[in-house]
């Protein structure tokens, strides 16, 4: 795969149905079975009605990669993509304090860091998403886009409150 | 045991020893009992079934069992199956709601739990795979569904994190909780999921309720239980997805296009307490709720890609800051055009405030229709509603009258027993026969389809001779391995899967249970074998009842009087249900089940089945009626 090649996943939150067809499909391809919370991509749900996938946004300067002691994390070149050396990972977090939106958390078994590769160029969530007409995540070409990724690492809080607005409006603090 | 569809373990929590233990399930029960409401079945029948006449759904002897089935979370779309003894029916209703509580409970190591006694002050139940604790909520005890949710979400995320900090950010736990209808022990309360999935039918919010226990909070962290056969499961999975992906109108609409059409073009719609079924109001159209609530078009469960979800908002007027899932046909019929409501924004709000009390749309819909019948007709006045005008189409009564029965204030105190119970007493009170006006079978009200029109699904019998009553997730119809019988539906409930997502492919379900689970089950297997016997303890708790009421067969095997009068507008005016043809298909079913004339299960039928137990204590029944 060639450089120009390399893919960003376009979002639009406010669409999210939060079904987790993409957790399953991530988890399906990467473990090999059903497992939320081992899904490089996680639905969260901390206020009903604002569901939204959280996951890698692969920021230009990619501070998780500059955050790790111990040289675990590399960007591929041709996607873009964080990659996960699972072997040199010592599971120490400190790439999700430099994430700006602390998206990278642990596989379930404690042992390393979970960061969306993007399917090597062919990511799994967008195409159960695409295919099931949500159309909440879809691909386009990193190259124009590239300068904006970093905004959307967003905490769950924050996006939850940015979607309350949007979503509940003026009754946003209704149930807080 | 082999690992395949299951973790093969329940929780069994001991509210009033504070004890929490493991229980490890036998292959033979799941083989049998399939999980789900198979298996609460067969818990409640091997604990409670000697006494079961003397056990109080509302006291501690009661068991509240949560159970999913081999198929949460690999059937798509996410649900779970909650029961005990039911304080509506005196039987066993297995309700099932849709959510992530199945998909986190299994992968926190678990296929569902049992909690007995009751807990003297308010707790919850926080589970975290082997993390499992009794904890405080006298925070929480009373406060509404909205608030219950959102506070505990964020106790439980920040408990999770302060326990282990290097995890990252923790997703929201999936949360089962009641409000304050549950914790005042009405019996149309409902056990909930996000805002507002419900448990229903049965009034185990009430149970719930009786136990102190405001909310049970599980996350799990492993992967959902190893199958049988991964490589089928997830062609099956596939398969499904692709008959649900194609049904546009279900996906766009969900039930709520029912709202309009079903008394429109079925004349099968509840109206003012079933007095009419036949409407052409098209304010009450699925298009006016799109344009004028909806929020989020596409909301669904774990898993679905259906997602026949909506969320509503009310902007403007009256009902502003309304929220709730926009009303499903149910809700828009029971707590729409049952109440004279026919507007989106009234019907959003008052489905939003059922939601915050914590009270079932269709018995608490039920309930308040009776109520409004009787205002209507001058038997309950205006001094007996402590001063509320009971109007139909009035959004702001009803939900007064809701508040006073989730809080069992002035009238609402009758009102919660459920509308059987309360006819009894306001009877009683007001020196005439009330039965006339109520909706409901063997003390659960009956769901939005009518069957006087004959253009709907249920049958003549459908709830007259169900198991679970006014359900209508659950009728009784023939042939009895058809895809609309409630021995289908028993399999539906205890593998634990979306009637919605079923539809498209019944015949999905055998391979998706077997590729799943490796046990090999057909339509008509089922319907004579394990899901007979499911069909016939329930029946049995159902005749042995009590303690507050016993239900007699050969009268309550029957449809609601109201049924009996001919409908007074529509195209299908004048019909009405017919008592030669509701007691021939009776006796129909009886024999197709196993029933002897009076509706009792037979003893070479039991005994063939293996159900000694139940032949045993049902010998009393027989001879009550002889």
């Amino acid at each position: 795969m060639s450089k120009k090649s390399a893919i960003w996943i376009m979002r639009d939150l406010q669409r999210c149905s939060g079904c987790r067809l993409c957790e399953i499909a991530c988890s399906l391809y990467h473990e090999g079975k059903i497992w939320p919370e081992a899904s490089r991509i996680r639905v969260f749900k901390l206020v009903p009605g604002l569901e939204f996938p959280h996951f890698c946004t692969q920021c230009h300067d990619y501070p998780c990669v500059n955050a790790c002691p111990v040289n675990a994390l590399s960007v591929n070149e041709a996607t873009g993509a964080v990659i996960v050396d699972k072997e040199k990972c010592i599971a120490c977090g400190k790439c999700i304090d430099a994430c700006p939106g602390r998206i990278p958390h642990l596989h379930p078994n404690g042992k390393y860091i979970l960061i969306c590769d993007l399917c090597d160029g062919d990511p799994q969530c967008v195409k159960i998403c695409q295919r099931a007409k949500y159309n909440v995540l879809w691909i386009v070409p990193r190259s124009g886009v590239e300068k904006q990724c970093r905004l959307y690492a967003r905490t769950p809080e924050e996006i939850t409150e940015e979607l309350a607005e949007n979503i509940y409006g003026k009754f946003k603090e209704v149930y807080k | 045991m082999k690992s395949r569809g299951y973790n093969g373990k329940f929780l069994e929590v001991d509210l009033s020893r504070e004890k929490i233990k493991v229980l490890d399930l036998e292959e033979e029960l799941l083989e049998h009992y399939v999980g789900g409401r198979g298996v609460a079945v067969k818990f409640l029948w091997d604990r409670l079934g000697a006494e079961w006449e003397k056990v109080d759904p509302l006291g501690p002897e009661n068991l509240l069992v949560i159970a999913a089935g081999p198929l949460t979370g690999y059937y798509p779309g996410g649900r779970i199956c909650i029961s005990g003894k039911s304080p509506q029916s005196n039987g066993i209703i297995g309700s099932t709601v849709g959510g992530e509580f199945g998909v986190d409970l299994r992968c926190a190591g678990y296929d569902g739990i049992i909690i007995s006694g009751a807990s003297k002050d308010p707790v919850y139940l926080f589970i975290k795979d082997e993390d499992v604790e009794i904890r405080d909520a006298s925070h929480l005890w009373g406060l509404d569904g909205k608030k219950t949710l959102v506070r505990l979400t964020k106790e439980c995320r920040d408990e999770l994190k302060r326990r282990y900090p290097r995890f990252g950010e923790w997703k929201d736990p999936s949360i089962l909780y009641i409000g304050p209808a549950g914790e005042n022990l009405t019996r149309v309360a409902v056990v909930m999921e996000k805002w507002t999935h419900a448990a229903g039918y049965g009034g185990y919010g009430a149970v719930m309720g009786s136990k102190m226990l405001k909310a049970i909070v599980a996350k799990g962290s492993g992967p959902l239980p190893d199958v049988y056969d991964p490589v089928k499961t997830v062609s099956l999975i596939n398969r499904v997805y692709d008959l649900c992906i194609a049904r546009d109108g279900m996906r766009r609409w969900g039930t709520g296009s029912a709202g309009y059409s079903v008394g429109y073009s079925l004349s099968s719609e509840p109206i003012r307490n079933w007095q009419e079924e036949w409407h052409d109001e098209k304010s009450f159209g699925v298009d006016r709720f799109e344009r004028k609530v909806w929020v989020k078009r596409y909301w669904g469960d774990y898993g679905c890609p259906t997602t026949c979800l909506k969320i509503a908002v009310v902007k403007t007027g009256p009902y502003a800051g309304a929220i709730t899932d926009n009303p499903d046909y149910e809700l828009q019929a029971y707590l729409g055009t049952n109440l004279g409501i026919f507007t989106p924004e009234g019907n959003v709000y008052v489905s939003s405030v059922i939601d915050d009390l914590g009270i079932c749309g269709i018995n608490g819909g039920n309930v308040l229709g009776f109520a409004g019948e009787l205002y209507q007709r001058g038997i309950l006045t205006k001094d007996d509603l402590d001063g509320l005008e009971l109007k139909w189409g009035d959004p702001k009564a009803f939900a007064k009258l809701a508040e006073m029965i989730a809080y069992r204030k002035g009238i609402g105190d009758i009102l919660a027993e459920g509308t059987f119970r309360a006819a009894l007493k306001l009877g009683e009170m007001k020196g005439r026969d009330l039965m006339p006006y109520v909706v409901q079978v063997k003390g659960t009200g009956v769901g939005a389809h009518g069957i006087r029109s004959k253009m709907d699904y249920p049958t003549p019998i459908a709830y007259a001779c169900s198991v679970q009553g006014g359900d209508h997730t659950s009728v009784a119809r023939l042939p009895i391995h058809s895809s609309g019988s409630e021995l289908i539906r028993i399999m539906c409930d205890s593998a634990v899967v979306c009637i919605f997502n079923f539809y498209p492919d019944p015949s999905l379900i055998w391979k998706f249970y077997e590729a799943v689970t490796g046990y090999h089950q057909t339509a008509e297997k089922w319907a004579n074998g394990d899901g007979l016997r499911i069909l016939q303890i329930q029946r049995a708790v159902l005749l042995l009842g009590g303690p507050d009421f016993t239900w007699d067969p050969r009268i309550h095997d029957d449809n609601p009087l109201r049924f009996y009068e001919p409908l007074p507008s529509g195209p299908y005016k004048g019909q009405a249900a017919d008592r030669k043809e509701v007691e021939d298909l009776k006796r129909q079913y009886y024999e197709a089940v196993g029933w002897d004339e009076n509706g009792i299960p037979k003893s070479e039928v039991l005994r063939k089945l293996g159900l000694e137990s139940v032949d045993k204590a049902l010998e009393k029944v027989r001879e009550r009626y002889k």
